[in-house]
Parts: structure tokens; C-alpha cells; sequence
């Protein structure tokens, strides 16, 4: 478990985007988390607010999207979201569904910054 | 602002670039990932041995918190060896790969392989630049260990069953093993193997060396 350093690295990533945009201060992280990321929800949002201290996103909010795995089902010809990470099976017909098409993110979504 | 970046985005470009490095130079990279103790520096050993055997240039990196004990008992096969102690980093990334690489001349190896930190959970969200990726999962470890960690098992190419010697003495059920792979990643290729009496290694060395040539 290394959610500290995913921590960090968020914060890296949001703190040089910032400075691009010549923002002084960032209020919000929205993050885009995937279950097949290999990243714990609570363990990041734990490891959050100390990551932030003494950077532009002291203070501020991590706002987590929770993306689901969606994988194609060749028998359906069709997406689908699956609905445990468990069986990756076809929730409409039972068909195994080995191929993934996303779920997997962990991701910078957007930043809600101050000039 | 809409940002869109992946977070883990330093890593996935180095990854990338070692790919490029490992496919001009022609070397076939092979990543082992399991919980500690399933087995993957005995199965190295072996592995690096057998392949010398043919005839093939092979070599290793071993990821471990502390000591370089895996590195040594790896040298004993001949084959070039190098430690990656990560400290308290609990899995190898592209960065580390790629600095303890730096002075080797890849063009002088068919096979590299690179044995992560004993971790079912972090090794699965760092690509490391390699061609095939195999999870180990030991006969002792339970036959639900593919639905305990399904993300591992979602991001590696085969799965091992090692330790094949020792199946009977604590009833392995190799079928529900096989059920519970196929549930969390289905078609995934599955082999059982003993590093120790080295049953169906001549098989899994038949089959690595037929993947490098298909590159």
C-alpha cells in the first residue's frame, strides 16, 4: 500500500498543471479512479491532506469519480459495466468478457484553481 | 480547468521508452509478480539455468526491500545478476528499471527477466516495459487467491501455480484455482510448475523461448 506516494504524486502533477495556468492557489482535485487502478479510495483520501501541506493545494479538496470497468462483450457485440471486478463476466448474457475498455484510471480529471 | 492526466503518467512514458529500448535490442522481457513466498526467485534460478542451457543469453533484475540475498543466490546460475533494493518501496517502477540498466548493453541479451517486490496489490499499476508479465501464485496460498486480488491477475499475461510438489500434501484444488483465474481474467493462460522437482519447466521454457520469437 503506497497510496502516500500516489498522494504525492497527485499533488505534484495538480501543482505543475497549476503553475501553467498561472493559478496562485488550488481548491479542488477531481480525480478520476478506476476499480481496476490498483489505487484504495480511503487509503488516498487519507493520505491526501498531509501530501497538500506547504504546496499550492494546501487546503483543498479531493473529489474522487469513482469510474466503473466497462469491458466488450463479443457475444452482445456490445459495452457493458461490469458489475464486480470479481466475474468478469457479461451482466446481460453470461458471457466471458476478458477485454477491458476502461476502468483502469487514475486520472487528473480537473482542477478548480485560484488566480 | 480540465486537466486530463494520468497521475502515474511519469511512469507510463518511461515504461514506454524502455519498451522502445527493449524491442530495438532485441532482448524478450519477461516480469514476475506474486505474493512473498510463492516461489519466484526459486523459479528464476531454475529458469536462468535451463535457458543457459540452450544456448540463450539471459540476465536478471530482483526487486527487494532490503538485502541482496535474491541477487546472490540468482548469480549462481551464471548469468549477469543486479539488485534493485527499493528501501521501503513496496514495487519496482520504470525509473528504477531503467537506472539499474544503464550500463548494460541489452543487445547482448535474449531474455531479461525482472523479479518484482513480493506484492500481490502496488506492482499492478506500474508497467515496467516488459513483453510478458507472470503472476505466481504458490499451491499453499488458497484457491481464492485470484478473487482476493483480481487487479494483479487482470494485469499480468499467465499465471503460474508453483510449489506443484507439495499439491497433495495440502489438497490443492486445482480446478477451483482454475475456476477463480478464469472468473477475474478470462482465457488467461495457466501453468503448474515445481521449481524444486522441476515438473513442466522443460514445457514453460519451450514456450517463453517460442513467444521471443514471434516478437
Amino acid at each position: 500500500m503506497h497510496e502516500l506516494s500516489i498522494a504525492l504524486g497527485i499533488v505534484d502533477a495538480a501543482s505543475e498543471e497549476a503553475v501553467r495556468q498561472n493559478a496562485s492557489r488550488v481548491c479542488a482535485v477531481h480525480l478520476r479512479l478506476g476499480p481496476l487502478s490498483g489505487v484504495v479510495k480511503e487509503a488516498l483520501e487519507f493520505a491526501y491532506e498531509a501530501s497538500c501541506y506547504g504546496t499550492l493545494l494546501a487546503g483543498s479538496r479531493l473529489i474522487i469519480e469513482d469510474r466503473p470497468v466497462v469491458v466488450y462483450c463479443t457475444n452482445c457485440m456490445a459495452e457493458r459495466t461490469l458489475a464486480s471486478i470479481q466475474r468478469f463476466v457479461c451482466p446481460e448474457c453470461g458471457a466471458a468478457t476478458p477485454q477491458v475498455i476502461s476502468g483502469r484510471e487514475l486520472e487528473l480529471a480537473a482542477l478548480e484553481v485560484e488566480d | 480547468m480540465e486537466v486530463r492526466r494520468n497521475v502515474l503518467k511519469q511512469n507510463d512514458v518511461l515504461a514506454r521508452e524502455l519498451r522502445d529500448r527493449f524491442g530495438k535490442a532485441g532482448v524478450f522481457v519477461v516480469s514476475m509478480v506474486s505474493s512473498p513466498g510463492a516461489g519466484k526467485t526459486a523459479l528464476l534460478e531454475k529458469t536462468l539455468g535451463l535457458l543457459r542451457q540452450r544456448g540463450l543469453r539471459v540476465a536478471a533484475l530482483v526487486g527487494d526491500l532490503a538485502t541482496d540475498n535474491d541477487a546472490a543466490r540468482l548469480a549462481r546460475s551464471g548469468a549477469p545478476v543486479r539488485q534493485i533494493t527499493t528501501g521501503t518501496l513496496c514495487h519496482l517502477e520504470a525509473a528504477m528499471v531503467g537506472k539499474a540498466l544503464e550500463d548494460w548493453d541489452l543487445n547482448e541479451l535474449d531474455f531479461l527477466f525482472i523479479e518484482n517486490v513480493g506484492n500481490l496489490v502496488c506492482p499492478s499499476s506500474y508497467d515496467l516495459g516488459e513483453n510478458l508479465r507472470i503472476v505466481l501464485m504458490s499451491v499453499t496460498e488458497g484457491e481464492d487467491k485470484p478473487l482476493k486480488y483480481p487487479t494483479i491477475f487482470n494485469t499480468a499475461d499467465v499465471a503460474l501455480i508453483t510449489k506443484a510438489d507439495l499439491a497433495t500434501a495440502v489438497e490443492f484444488d486445482e480446478e477451483a484455482a482454475a475456476r477463480n483465474i478464469e472468473a477475474v481474467r478470462p482465457g488467461m493462460e495457466i501453468r503448474q510448475v515445481s521449481a524444486k522437482t522441476g515438473a513442466n519447466l522443460e514445457p514453460l521454457m519451450d514456450w517463453l523461448v517460442g513467444l521471443k520469437i514471434l516478437v
